[in-house]
């Protein structure tokens, strides 16, 4: 059975690789590269998939994941300027591929039970544009 | 990984087919067969999968917009389905073609290094129709 949490984060970026020209980056980010930044109002849908434990008849304590995604998604990144502020963004481009990644990278330890196990991370960077990710098996 | 890109089109069509009378196209189509057509404002979401690259990427956000803009919303937006669009010449209008066409314009010029893995077209909010490529 597949379960799915909803968060939302507002936060700025830049999407410019800092070792390139600022011609280079404006060809692969577009307007996203931008040095001054700009902000999404990004969605994730944390997916979890596994079977209900025959007691509660859950598959992951639904207050526990919405502590567990505040803690490592929400808190951190929300009103921040990923850039500047959200380690390892300082570093790495925080493109909403590479933002996905990070957030499966904090949430998937935290969420594996013998239960139940992140099956996906769906982030939204607009309404019209998002990515999915499996880390699990490499998608 | 996967990225769904979300782009709308508007286009008029009508339902109809050389197969059967009107009596039985008016019968299975309803009232999408009528005679001077209808409109809907489409919502195609194209999915694509490929590894990060090196700018953090799986695709090029402004390259994947203008192969969609190029290919499939030029030809299909504020467009007639049945009399404008050659892709669908000789096919049905319904969304269930009208998805394979837009695979099939796609892919026709598909220079992206990302996989095209899926189309799906929302006629209107209560019917979407998803292609698996």
């Amino acid at each position: 059975m597949l379960l799915t949490r909803k968060a939302e984060f507002s936060a700025s970026h830049i999407c410019a690789n800092p070792a390139l020209s600022a011609e280079e980056n404006l060809a692969i980010y577009g307007v996203n590269a931008n040095p001054h930044g700009h902000g999404h109002n990004y969605v994730v849908e944390v997916t979890l998939e596994g079977t209900p434990d025959p007691v509660t008849g859950m598959v992951f304590d639904l207050r526990e994941l919405k502590e567990i995604i505040h803690v490592e998604v929400v808190d951190p990144m929300d009103h921040r300027f990923l850039n500047r502020e959200v380690p390892p963004f300082d570093k790495v481009v925080p493109t909403t591929e590479n933002i996905a990644t990070e957030i499966w990278k904090r949430l998937a330890a935290r969420i594996a039970t013998p239960n139940a196990r992140l099956k996906n991370v769906r982030l939204y960077e607009t309404a019209d544009l998002y990515v999915d990710f499996d880390g699990a098996d490499g998608k | 990984m996967q990225l769904t890109s979300r782009y709308r089109f508007a286009a008029s069509h009508r339902l109809t087919t050389d197969a059967l009378s009107p009596e039985e196209n008016a019968r299975l189509y309803g009232k999408c067969n009528n005679p001077h057509g209808h409109g809907h404002d489409y919502v195609l979401d194209v999915t694509v999968e490929g590894p990060i690259d090196q700018a953090g990427q799986i695709v090029n956000r402004d390259a994947l917009n203008a192969l969609v803009a190029n290919q499939v919303l030029a030809r299909v937006d504020h467009r007639d389905l049945n009399s404008e669009v050659p892709e669908l010449a000789g096919r049905v209008t319904t969304t269930e073609n009208l998805a394979y066409a837009v695979e099939r314009m796609l892919t026709a010029r598909w220079t992206l290094p990302a996989k095209l893995v899926r189309v799906r077209i929302a006629e209107t909010a209560r019917n979407t129709f998803e292609l698996k490529i």
